[in-house]
């Protein structure tokens, strides 16, 4: 069903499961096939524990905006948080040999993976915000 | 479906069974803690059963890198069971297929250790 609803979610894990199954859901309605919800929402959840975690580095005082719109074609998910943003280019490549090793840092190539359109910019309040596209095809 | 993690012992190779979601404040953290503990008992040879996983997230890839690496640090082997079709592609686009020695065959997996 087309339209945009705009979620204020806390900072923490249980909130990351919330957008991603708000997400998921969505995805459904439009006629994505499982596999493609599945995708979608790998990249939300990504997404989601960036924010919470590393923007908001979950403290109770801070939110995360989470933006859903659904058109007749496509989702557009706009994911936005209180913390002090950042540059994607200067995140290390995961693949590369000398960090194929770490235990974190794949969460921005899952997302770049798994959506059509992908952007990363500063919020107006200098977080992060993370805007995910995902056509139904 | 939540994470589950049991282990079994096949000769002198602990498998660890792996159901559910291994993500951030699920699966990932238990099997972490499960690694340690097999660890600590003196289990170095650690067959990761992924077979009935069916979702896993950055943070469960990350834990099965610090798992590999924490176990082979400690002069132990790590190998994984098993892949869904899942995981698979997430440990091809994240370049470790490659890192881990993968295996679909449960007794050839036990006698690979050495």
């Amino acid at each position: 069903m087309p339209g945009t609803t705009e979620t204020l979610l806390d900072s923490n894990l249980e909130s990351v499961d919330s957008a991603e199954n708000m997400a998921v859901d969505a995805a459904k309605t439009l006629g994505m096939d499982e596999d493609t919800c599945m995708d979608l929402g790998l990249a939300v959840r990504e997404a989601m524990v960036n924010a919470v975690g590393h923007g908001n580095k979950y403290s109770p005082d801070k939110k995360v905006r989470y933006i859903l719109d659904t058109r007749s074609d496509s989702l557009h998910i706009t994911i936005s948080d209180q913390g002090e943003g950042f540059d994607p280019n200067r995140v290390p490549d995961p693949t590369q040999g000398e960090n194929l090793l770490r235990g974190g840092g794949r969460g921005l190539l899952l997302i770049q993976t798994f959506v059509d359109e992908f952007e990363v910019r500063k919020s107006a309040s200098g977080g992060a915000e993370v805007k995910i596209v995902k056509y139904a095809n | 479906m939540s994470a589950t993690i049991t282990t079994r012992q096949v000769g002198d190779v602990t498998v660890i069974d792996a159901a559910g979601k291994i993500t951030l404040g699920e699966g990932a953290a238990m099997l972490r803690d499960q690694v340690k503990t097999l660890l600590a008992a003196g289990n170095k040879k650690i067959l990761i059963n992924l077979g009935e996983v069916n979702y896993i997230d950055s943070s469960g890839i990350g834990e099965l890198v610090s798992s590999f690496t924490t176990v082979s640090n400690q002069g132990g082997q790590l190998k994984l069971l098993n892949l869904t079709k899942r995981v698979h592609d997430l440990l091809q686009i994240t370049k470790l297929y490659t890192v881990f020695e993968i295996h679909d065959d449960e007794a050839k997996a036990v006698r690979s250790f050495s």
